[in-house]
């Protein structure tokens, strides 16, 4: 095992957890909010990569492709969250959870009836070129893209919900949402908001997704979207530098087993036990802080 | 033990024993008399998980892993070994009980969705040492098993499990279980041992879900470590929070419903997910707290029963 | 108290199977009708719906043509179609209802090993004919470990040790390859199958199996392992998987600089392969397969346009073999002359020279396909006919 290999590997692990720390964004902007794992999340990233794969073989490039995808998901997740989220906002998380669970079946199977449960190709609509960095070394245009896309949107996540006022009723809500209410924060739409930079943040991860992998299908959310949440709660769920975190320490431990010798099958093994670790040890995930209970 | 108790027994049996006629009649076919035995499968699977979810509070997506040491470890031992079906129920569901302490202790400090996070990490770490596992032909699974139970011992399982956890929750520890769910600070102050009280829910809710994978298994003639991934966890959770977290009653009847509904809906395949899909969302939307979640049986029964009786029959067993 | 709960339970489950009664006294329908039932017991929701969906398209347009043509023995075939949810349990309610409910003549399916074996048993118990279109592991025709023959099921696919003895001969011979990766599927039977028939002909040849790796379904990078595999530097990787992985799996190899060549069974089989993995990435790789949609046969060639006319799509391995299963059943049941169980269950067995468009097929002892099979390399993102191999 050279030194050369060892780089590769890690620019592998890299380029894959920066798509699942893209997925885990959305995710854990939502749970932060309302404390809900959305596991229709997982779904919307399907709607988003279908979307840029019509916007594709429409003609439009990847920026218009991201954009559109973004409007379209961003649309899907107020409508996901007004019509079966926010009925529940008193109920017991769990039943939230369910309706989620409910919702996110519901687009899958819609997917399947409109576009049939084959995988499609995804049209090349990015050109990509391969960089020899040393020796055996290498990394292509679009790995570097999708880690830059995940920084830059982590950033300006981080600067909205800090710095912004729009931000600011984030936190407040996500703090209590009576209070907030009192204070005259409109929670309704704070929410709303939320769900809307959620979902969006989900279809452009979706098209990012299918670009670097290229095929969609209806079911192509749930693994993702499974691994995406892992990374969330890893980097500790509902903190935005904790996802990116997260989404590549998921996609390093993945790669470090995958390229050990037979290993290859015990990858999501050793990644939930990981998860199950930091959990015992730092039940809120790396970067969560420890509330202390109310009593 | 009460006069109730014997006589809900005694109801239970003639049931059984009409169905049993019907069988034997040749009036229900083998299309229902499968169907009567995955309902047997999933109440057992829906009455123990609410055990954990339900009465304990404790939020567990991990039930699927439980039910697949339970078919794995008995399906070894009949078809591979050669030993008889009843001591491989056994051990199945002993086993499955086993791992169910092996993953209350670790998880005992995690609490909501934390916890359900990790379950399902267990579930799906379980899943995947079977499919790692030549010896249990890996992705392909165990093939071939005998059909050696029946509606009979479906029906006897089911009786049993109901019992037990009935049994369970109405004793002094289902009411520690509960305080616990309530609040688990208050449970403590009070002299509660809240980690023993998690455990037990966790071993006993596993013990059952082997029970139900011992039987799948001697049925359904094949096992594979597909059939329980996250997705058959969700199932079960679904039946439990559908019928009502809580109640025994309300997840017996989310589960028989929800079952017949994926069956009747069979012949129409392109609709059946996008039907159940929606009934779920619209259910919890407009039943948050699950079909009978909120007629409270307990009170209605113990109205009437007061009237009567004058609340002597409620004592616990 | 416990009473009072037990007497409510026991009343839901009496309204149940007062239910479940209605229902059966309802549905119960005459099996002397002058159709002949075909009931398909296929994953048409679920993890593998891709497979069954497409074999039920090849099974309808089969049928569509059989009626046309004025049925068999002057009686139309009806499809009663199940789905079984990809779940094995499924499948076995799945079937036993299409026997007792519909009362179908014969049985089709499943598309995948797993769901096939929760049927075979109700097929044997209800003894009625089963064909499977593209079950593949070698025991569920012939049960190895109780060393018996499952007297009702048969199946219209190459089993798992051939494809791969095929390909290692063509790696060996053809290819003249010394060593050689195994990169397989491991949640699928199918793939596994196919690997360890590929090893065992393969170091019998005298190759050397280097490295043996795994992914899983729906995995999408695979990087990790092609970077390991890139520093073993084989002539041959063998990825007997399903098109949707092996397509990336292709695509990254290439794009990370392995040139070796890289081969598969009949899983790649699928239009949507060449748009995963780019024409140019596909070059240097081979299959084996039933037959090429580049086949001038007008058998073939009527076959896909007729495909492509109705759905829009080239078809796939799995609608070509639902295709070909629905005529060998009609086949048998003109020949038994009646829909007859067991007339039709001999027919079936005694299946010779049947023409398909996956070729000529004749069934062996252990109700296995005899045919032929193709080697296929893809040069520029079109399959071209590079040998055939017969069993």
């Amino acid at each position: 095992m050279t030194f050369d290999y060892l780089v590769q590997q890690l620019i592998n692990g890299i380029s894959i957890g920066s798509i699942y720390a893209l997925i885990a964004l959305g995710y854990t902007m939502v749970y932060g909010i309302i404390k809900l794992i959305n596991f229709a999340h997982g779904d919307v990233f399907f709607v988003g990569a279908y979307t840029g794969y019509f916007a594709a073989k429409a003609g439009l490039g990847l920026i218009l492709s991201l954009i559109l995808a973004m409007v379209v998901c961003g649309i899907l997740g107020v409508l996901i969250e007004r019509l079966a989220y926010k009925p529940l906002r008193n109920a017991a998380r769990i039943v939230i959870l369910i309706t989620a669970i409910g919702v996110s079946f519901l687009l899958e199977n819609l997917g399947i009836i409109t576009l049939g449960a084959q995988a499609q190709g995804f049209p090349e609509i990015v050109t990509k070129s391969t960089y020899t960095l040393w020796g055996d070394v290498t990394i292509d245009s679009i790995q570097i893209i999708v880690l830059a896309v995940t920084v830059i949107l982590m950033a300006v996540l981080q600067f909205v919900v800090h710095r912004t006022k729009i931000g600011k009723a984030m936190r407040a809500v996500s703090f209590d949402m009576e209070a907030a209410r009192l204070m005259g924060i409109n929670v309704d739409s704070t929410i709303s908001a939320t769900f809307a930079i959620g979902s969006a943040l989900a279809g452009a991860a979706g098209v990012v997704f299918a670009v670097m992998y290229p095929s969609v299908d209806p079911l192509m959310g749930i693994i993702p979207g499974l691994k995406a949440f892992v990374a969330a709660v890893l980097g500790g769920i509902g903190i935005i530098p904790g996802a990116l975190v997260g989404g590549l320490l998921l996609g390093v431990v993945e790669t470090g087993v995958q390229s050990i010798p037979g290993m290859s099958l015990w990858r999501d093994g050793v990644a939930f036990g990981i998860l199950i670790l930091i959990l015992i040890f730092k039940p809120t995930g790396l970067f969560g802080k420890n509330v202390r209970e109310k009593v | 033990m009460n006069k109730r108790f014997f006589l809900g027994i005694a109801i239970s049996l003639v049931f059984y024993g009409v169905v049993q006629a019907l069988i034997s009649g040749e009036i229900l076919n083998d299309f229902y008399v499968d169907t009567l035995v995955m309902l047997g499968i999933n109440i057992i699977l829906a009455v123990s998980l609410n055990l954990i979810n339900g009465f304990t509070g404790q939020f567990s997506i991990g039930h699927a892993g439980f039910m697949s040491i339970g078919a794995y470890v008995s399906a070894i031992m009949t078809t591979n070994l050669g030993y008889s079906f009843p001591l491989a129920l056994i051990c199945g569901c002993l086993a499955a009980a086993v791992a169910g302490l092996i993953i209350g202790f670790p998880t005992l400090r995690l609490k909501g969705d934390y916890l359900a996070i990790a379950t399902l990490g267990f579930g799906e770490i379980i899943r995947i040492v079977w499919l790692n596992n030549d010896y249990v032909g890996g992705a392909a699974g165990l093939n071939g098993i005998e059909r050696v139970t029946n509606w009979s011992w479906v029906f006897f399982l089911v009786l049993i499990t109901v019992i037990v956890i009935q049994n369970i929750v109405k004793s002094t520890h289902g009411r520690a279980m509960i305080s616990v769910r309530e609040n688990e600070i208050a449970a403590e102050a009070m002299g509660i041992n809240v980690t023993r009280y998690k455990v037990i829910a966790f071993v006993v809710g596993a013990f059952f879900a082997g029970m139900a994978g011992a039987i799948s298994a001697h049925y359904f003639y094949g096992i594979a470590p597909g059939s329980y991934n996250f997705m058959k966890s969700f199932e079960i959770l679904v039946f439990v929070v559908l019928g009502g977290l809580g109640s025994t009653l309300g997840v017996v009847v989310g589960t028989v419903l929800l079952t017949l509904l994926f069956t009747f809906l069979q012949d129409i395949p392109e609709w059946r997910m996008i039907i159940y899909s929606l009934i779920l969302i619209l259910t919890m939307i407009f039943r948050p707290k699950g079909l009978l979640g909120n007629v409270d049986v307990m009170k209605l029964f113990k109205k009437r029963g007061g009237a009567t009786k004058n609340g002597g029959t409620t004592t616990t067993p | 108290m416990m009473g009072k709960k037990f007497i409510a339970v026991t009343a839901a489950l009496t309204v149940t199977t007062a239910l479940v009664g209605c229902g059966s006294k309802a549905t119960t329908s005459s099996s002397n009708s002058d159709t002949i039932k075909i009931g398909t017991n296929l994953e048409l929701t679920g993890a593998v719906a891709a497979f069954g969906q497409s074999q039920l398209n090849g099974i309808n347009l089969a049928v569509e043509e059989i009626n046309k043509a004025g049925g068999v023995n002057g009686k139309k075939i009806e499809i009663v179609s199940a789905d079984n949810a990809s779940k094995k349990e499924e499948s076995t309610r799945t079937a036993t209802k299409l026997i007792t409910e519909d009362k179908v003549d014969v049985l089709m399916g499943a598309a995948i090993s797993g769901d096939t074996f929760a049927a075979v048993e109700v097929a044997n118990n209800k003894k009625i004919p089963m064909l499977t279109p593209s079950a593949t592991n070698d025991d569920i025709t012939f049960d190895s470990k109780k060393n018996k023959l499952n007297d009702y099921v048969f199946r219209a696919c190459f089993i798992d040790s051939f494809q791969g003895k095929v390909m290692a001969d063509f790696s060996a011979g053809n290819l003249k390859a010394k060593n050689a990766v195994i990169y397989i599927d491991n949640s699928s039977d199918y793939s596994k199958g196919l690997a360890k028939s590929f090893k065992s002909e393969f170091e019998s040849k005298g190759g050397k199996i280097v490295a043996s790796e795994s992914y899983q379904t729906k995995d999408t990078d695979f990087k990790a392992v092609l970077t390991r595999i890139k520093t073993l530097n084989p002539d041959v990787i063998w990825v007997p998987g399903y098109y949707e992985e092996v397509g990336k799996i292709v695509k990254q190899a290439r794009e990370m600089g392995i040139t070796a060549a890289i081969e598969g069974g009949d899983g790649w089989d699928a239009p949507q392969l060449v748009e995963i993995a780019g024409k140019d990435n596909l070059n240097n790789t081979f299959i084996s397969n039933h037959y090429t949609a580049e086949d001038p046969d007008p058998k073939v060639k009527k076959f896909i346009d007729a495909f492509k006319a109705k759905y829009n799509t080239v078809p796939d391995a799995m609608a070509v073999l639902g295709y070909d299963a629905t005529f060998m059943v009609a086949d048998a049941v003109k020949r038994a002359g009646s829909t007859d169980k067991e007339k039709v269950k001999e027919a079936l067995a005694n299946t010779k020279d049947f023409e398909g468009v996956t070729g000529k097929i004749a069934l062996d002892k252990n109700h296995d396909p005899v045919k032929a099979a193709v080697v296929l390399e893809y040069k520029d993102g079109k399959q071209t006919f590079n040998t055939k191999v017969q069993p």
